[in-house]
C-alpha cells in the first residue's frame, strides 16, 4: 500500500489517536487503581490485593505511553518539539510522578516496615493521580490554544508560564480525565477483587462515572459557548509539504462545534462517552464488571475522540500566532517517514495486542486475601 | 534568538546526568536477562530445582534493577522534546523512527513479559516460562539495538538529506539508517559490555557466598555460569571495541584523534599512544609511551593509510566552515525567494557542509558574513577537549582488560574445580563488581563528549539544539532529576545489598542457609 501524502497524514492522525486511546484504556485503569489505592485499601493486605491486581500487567500498559511519545517524535516531530518543551514543567511533574510506579510496585513489599509501605502507597497514588490530572489539563490547554510561535529559523518559542496552564477550563478538563480514569480503574478493581474491596470499588465507580459525566457535560457546554475555537480559512494544498506558518487561521466562537455540523457522525464520540459511562454505572451496580470494563473503556475512547474531533484538523493551535498553530497537515514528518512508520505500526501493533491479550488471559482471575497469603514473597 | 550558553550548558548537564543515571541500570538488565535464560534453560533440561531457585533469586535482583531502569528510562523518551526541541524539530523525521520502533518492537516485548516472568511461575508450563524469560531478554536487547541505531545516526548521519523548504532533515534511506556501520558496531560493543556487567554481578555475589561458605551448591553453579558467559563476553567486548575503533576512524576522525591525543598526522602506519600526558597548550603529549604500527592497524586496517592528526582535521574543518558559509548564504537567498539558478547550484554544491556554517552562529548572526577570526574560532570549536577523552578512554580499556583477567582466572579455576580454594580470586571478583559500570560510563563519556561540538555530527551544533527555556526551568528540572534519582538510587542499593546478602534464603523455599537456623526468619538476614 503506497498512499499519497495527504492520506498518510490523515492515517497518522488516526494512529496517534489509536495510541493515545490504547494508553488511556490500558494504563488508564492502572492509573485509576493507583489513585484509588490509599482510599480503597484500608490495611496492608487489602492494599497488596489492589497492587497485585495490576502488578503483572501495568508495566506493559505503560509502554503505550512511551510508544505514543516515540510515535509523536517520528510522525509529528513538530508537535513533539513544541508541546513537550512548551508544557515543560507540567510534563516534568508527570515524569516525576511516574518515577514512583516502577519502583513503588517492586520495592514496596520488599520490606515489612509500615512506614516504608505507607510511603510507597502515596508514591503509587501520585503516579496514578498526577498524570491522569495533568493530561486532562494539557488537553484543555490545547483546546484553548497554546501561546507559542516560530521564528524565521523555525525555532519554537512558548511564551506562557506553568501557572497560565491552570485556567478554569483546563482544570475542568483535568477533572474529566481524572474522573474517567478513576472510573475505569474502579471497574477494573471490581473485576479482579472480592468482598469489601469489591464493594468499595463499585461505590467508587458510581461516583467517578457520575463525576465524569457531569464534568464532561460542563466542559462540552463551555467549549461550545464559552471558549473560542480556531478555523482555517486558507491553507496550501495538503497533499504537498505544508509549512505551519503558511496557512491563515482565525479564532472564533463556536469553531470547535463546526465539525459536528459538517460531519454529524462525529457526534458518536460524545455519545459514546456518555452512554459508556452511563452503562458502566448500571453494569457495575449489577455486578457485571467484565462488561462494565468494556463500556468504561468505550467511554474513555469517546472522551479522547471528542477532543480530537472538535479540534480536527488542529492538533496544537496557537493562541498568540494562530496562523502558526499546528495541524495534522503541517506538523508531520516527510512522506517517506510516514510511509515507513505506517508499515511498522501495521505489522507490530497487532502482534503487541495479540501477546498482551495472551498475558492477560494467563494472569486472569480474582486476587484475594488467600492469593496474597499463598504468594507471600513472590508477590508485590 | 538563540539559546544562551548557560541554558546550553545546563541542558547538556541534565542530559548527561539523566543518561548516565539511566545507564547505571541498563547494562545489568542486558546481561543478567541472558544469564536468567541460561539458568532457566538448565532447569528445563535437567529438571533440577536448584536451577529454578537460581533463576528466581537472580531474577529477584534483576527486578530490583529493572524497576530503576524503567524509572530512569521514561525520562529519556521525552527529554529530546522537553530540552532539545530544536534538535527534535530538525531531525525528528529520522531520529524519531528508531525510537518509535524501539517502543513497538522492544519495550512492549520486555515490559509485557517481565510481569509474566515474575508472576507466571505457577501459571505456565516450564517451557512456556522459559520462553517468557527469553522474550524479556530479547526485548531488552532489541531496545539496545534501536536506541544505538538512533545514537549511531548522531555519530554518523547517513540516509538523510536537508530539505530547504521545511528547514529540517528528512529520511531518505531506512536501510542506511538501520545498517549504519557505526550503529551496528556500537550495538555489539554495548550489549557485550552489558553481558560482562551481568556476569561479574553474578560472579562477585556468588564469590561472596563461597567466601562465607554458605549455599555452596547454589553459589558454585552460579559462579560457573557467570565465569563462562563472562569470559566469552569480555573477550567480545574487547574485540568489538577494537572494531569500533576501526569504524570510528572512518567517520569520526576527530574523536579518534582526541582519544589518541594525536596532535599532528604521523607518517603511516601511526603508532598507538599507550600512555602519556596530553598538553593542550603545547599541543604535545609528554612522556608518551608509544607502540609502533598499532594505531594505523586499528584505525585503517592497513600500514600505508595515514591517521589524521588534530591539526590537519582542524584545518579541514576550517575549509568546511568556509564551504558552509556559502551554503548558508545561498540558503538565505532561497528562503527570501531571491534564488537564481546559480544560487541553487551554489547551495547544492556546499549543502553537505551547511552544518559547519551553522557553527558560526555562536559568533555571528549571519554566518555568510563571518570574519576570518570568527571562522578560526569556530574551527577551534571542532576540537573537543583532549585530556578528558584521552584519560576516560584509557580507564575504560584498562578496566576491560582487568575484567578479562578476572573472568579468565575464574573460568580456569572453575573448570579445574579449584575456585573455592582461591580466596584472592573470590575477593577480587567481589570487590570488582563496580568496575563494569564505571567502564561503561567512561565509554559513554568518550562517545558523547567526543562528539562535541555536535549533536548530529557535521549537521547540527549542540548549542543550537536546545529548547527555548529559561535557566530557571533547567535549575528546577535538574534539581528534580538529580534529587529523585539519587534518592531512588540509595533505596535501590539498600535493597540490592540486603537481598544479595540474604541470598537464596529470600525465596523462602526452606532449602537455604538462613532458613535452616530456626532463629533467622526470612527478611531478617543480613
Amino acid at each position: 500500500m503506497i498512499f499519497d501524502y495527504a492520506t498518510l497524514k490523515l492515517i497518522w492522525w488516526l494512529f496517534v489517536g489509536v495510541l493515545l486511546i490504547g494508553f488511556a484504556v490500558t494504563d488508564g485503569f492502572d492509573m485509576g487503581v493507583g489513585a484509588l489505592l490509599p482510599f480503597l485499601g484500608k490495611n496492608d493486605e487489602e492494599r497488596r490485593i489492589i497492587i497485585n491486581s495490576v502488578g503483572a500487567t501495568w508495566e506493559g500498559n505503560q509502554v503505550w505511553f512511551i510508544t505514543a511519545g516515540g510515535a509523536l517524535f517520528a510522525a509529528w516531530p513538530l508537535v513533539y518539539a513544541a508541546a513537550f518543551s512548551g508544557f515543560y514543567i507540567a510534563l516534568l511533574l508527570v515524569l516525576f510522578a511516574l518515577f514512583f510506579r516502577p519502583v513503588g510496585f517492586d520495592y514496596r513489599s520488599k520490606l515489612p516496615d509500615p512506614a516504608w509501605r505507607g510511603a510507597w502507597d502515596w508514591g503509587l497514588f501520585a503516579g496514578g493521580a498526577v498524570p491522569a490530572l495533568v493530561f486532562g489539563v494539557a488537553f484543555g490547554n490545547l483546546l484553548l490554544g497554546v501561546p507559542f510561535h516560530y521564528d524565521d529559523t523555525m525555532r519554537v518559542f512558548y511564551t506562557g508560564s506553568f501557572w497560565q496552564l491552570l485556567k478554569p477550563f483546563a482544570l475542568l478538563s483535568g477533572v474529566v480525565s481524572l474522573s474517567m480514569l478513576v472510573m475505569h480503574g474502579a471497574v477494573y478493581l471490581q473485576l479482579r477483587t472480592e468482598g469489601e474491596i469489591n464493594r468499595r470499588a463499585v461505590k467508587a465507580a458510581q461516583l467517578a462515572a457520575v463525576a465524569m459525566m457531569a464534568s464532561f457535560a460542563a466542559a462540552g457546554m463551555w467549549m461550545a459557548w464559552g471558549i473560542d475555537g480556531y478555523r482555517i480559512v486558507a491553507i496550501p494544498p495538503v497533499n504537498d509539504i505544508v509549512l505551519p506558518t503558511a496557512k491563515s487561521v482565525i479564532k472564533e466562537s463556536g469553531a470547535w462545534l463546526a465539525n459536528y455540523t459538517l460531519y454529524p457522525w462525529m457526534l458518536l464520540a460524545p455519545a459514546l462517552a456518555f452512554l459508556g459511562a452511563l452503562c458502566t454505572v448500571f453494569l457495575s451496580r449489577a455486578g457485571k464488571p467484565g462488561t462494565a470494563l468494556f463500556t468504561s473503556g468505550a467511554a474513555v475512547a469517546g472522551v479522547i475522540l471528542t477532543a480530537g474531533f472538535s479540534m480536527f484538523p488542529f492538533v496544537m493551535p496557537s493562541s498568540t500566532d494562530p496562523n502558526g498553530g499546528l495541524t495534522l497537515w503541517d506538523a508531520v514528518s516527510s512522506r517517506g517517514t510516514l510511509q515507513v512508520m505506517f508499515w511498522v505500526v501495521l505489522v507490530f501493533l497487532p502482534i503487541v495486542i495479540a501477546y498482551t491479550s495472551w498475558v492477560y488471559r494467563v494472569m486472569r482471575g480474582k486476587i484475594t486475601a488467600q492469593t496474597i497469603r499463598d504468594g507471600g514473597h513472590s508477590l508485590y | 534568538m538563540q539559546p544562551t550558553l548557560e541554558l546550553v550548558d545546563l541542558s547538556r548537564l541534565q542530559f548527561a546526568a539523566t543518561a548516565m543515571y539511566h545507564f547505571l541500570f541498563v547494562p545489568l538488565t542486558l546481561g543478567l536477562s541472558w544469564l536468567l535464560v541460561i539458568m532457566e534453560a538448565a532447569y528445563v533440561m535437567t529438571d533440577k530445582e536448584i536451577y529454578r531457585d537460581m533463576t528466581r533469586f537472580w531474577g529477584k535482583l534483576f527486578g530490583i534493577n529493572f524497576a530503576m531502569g524503567v524509572t530512569t528510562g521514561i525520562t529519556m523518551e521525552f527529554q529530546f522534546g522537553t530540552n532539545w526541541s530544536y534538535y527534535s524539530h530538525y531531525v525528528g523525521d529520522i531520529f524519531g523512527v528508531p525510537l518509535a520502533i524501539e517502543g513497538l518492537m522492544a519495550f512492549f516485548l520486555e515490559s509485557t513479559f517481565v510481569g509474566l516472568f515474575f508472576f507466571g511461575w505457577e501459571r505456565l508450563s516450564k517451557r512456556r516460562h522459559l520462553l517468557v524469560t527469553f522474550l524479556v531478554a530479547l526485548g531488552s536487547n532489541l531496545s539496545a539495538l534501536w536506541i544505538l541505531i538512533a545514537n549511531g545516526w548522531m555519530q554518523n548521519p547517513v540516509g538523510a538529506v536537508f530539505n530547504e523548504q521545511t528547514m529540517r532533515m528528512e529520511l531518505t534511506g531506512i536501510g542506511q539508517l538501520i545498517f549504519n556501520p557505526v550503529a551496528q558496531v556500537k550495538f555489539v560493543h554495548t550489549v557485550a559490555a552489558g553481558y560482562v556487567t551481568g556476569s561479574l554481578f553474578v560472579l562477585g555475589i556468588s564469590a561472596f557466598y563461597l567466601l562465607r561458605g554458605r549455599d555452596l551448591a547454589f553459589a558454585q553453579r552460579s559462579f560457573a555460569i557467570a565465569a563462562g558467559f563472562g569470559l566469552a563476553s569480555s573477550l567480545s567486548v574487547i574485540v568489538l571495541g577494537d572494531e569500533s575503533g576501526y569504524v570510528t576512524g572512518d567517520v569520526q576522525q576527530m574523536k579518534l584523534a582526541a582519544i589518541e591525543a594525536e596532535w599532528h598526522t604521523e607518517k603511516p602506519p601511526a603508532s598507538f599512544t599507550l600512555f602519556g600526558w596530553p598538553d593542550e597548550k603545547t599541543q604535545r603529549t609528554d612522556y608518551a609511551l608509544r607502540i609502533p604500527y598499532v594505531m594505523g592497524l586499528i584505525a585503517t586496517r592497513s600500514i600505508d593509510t595515514p591517521v589524521q592528526g588534530i591539526a590537519d582535521l582542524r584545518e579541514t574543518n576550517r575549509r568546511r566552515i568556509e564551504s558552509g558559509m556559502l551554503a548558508y548564504g545561498a540558503l538565505q537567498d532561497i528562503k527570501r525567494g531571491a534564488a537564481t539558478p546559480q544560487t541553487r547550484q551554489m547551495f547544492a554544491d556546499h549543502e553537505p557542509y551547511l552544518g559547519y556554517g551553522l557553527l558560526l552562529k555562536r559568533y555571528t548572526d549571519n554566518p555568510a558574513q563571518a570574519t576570518p577570526q570568527q571562522i578560526e574560532r569556530a574551527a577551534a570549536d571542532t576540537v573537543p577537549a583532549i585530556a578528558p577523552i584521552f584519560w576516560a578512554f584509557r580507564v575504560m580499556v584498562g578496566m576491560g582488560f582487568f575484567l578479562l583477567f578476572i573472568f579468565a582466572a575464574a573460568f580456569y579455576f572453575c573448570a579445574s574445580h579449584r575456585a573455592r580454594a582461591r580466596p584472592w580470586l573470590l575477593k577480587l571478583a567481589l570487590y570488582s563488581i563496580p568496575l563494569p559500570w564505571l567502564a561503561a560510563e567512561f565509554g559513554w563519556f568518550v562517545a558523547e563528549y567526543g562528539r562535541q561540538p555536535w549533536t548530529i555530527s557535521g549537521i547540527l551544533p549542540t548549542f543550537l539544539s536546545t529548547s527555548s527555556l529559561s535557566s530557571g526551568d533547567l535549575y528546577f528540572s535538574l534539581a528534580g532529576f538529580v534529587g529523585f534519582y539519587t534518592l531512588l538510587l540509595v533505596v535501590e542499593l539498600y535493597l540490592m545489598f540486603k537481598y544479595a546478602r540474604l541470598g537464596p534464603s529470600s525465596l523462602a523455599t526452606g532449602r537455604y542457609h538462613f532458613e535452616s537456623a530456626p532463629t533467622a526468619a526470612p527478611g531478617r538476614g543480613a
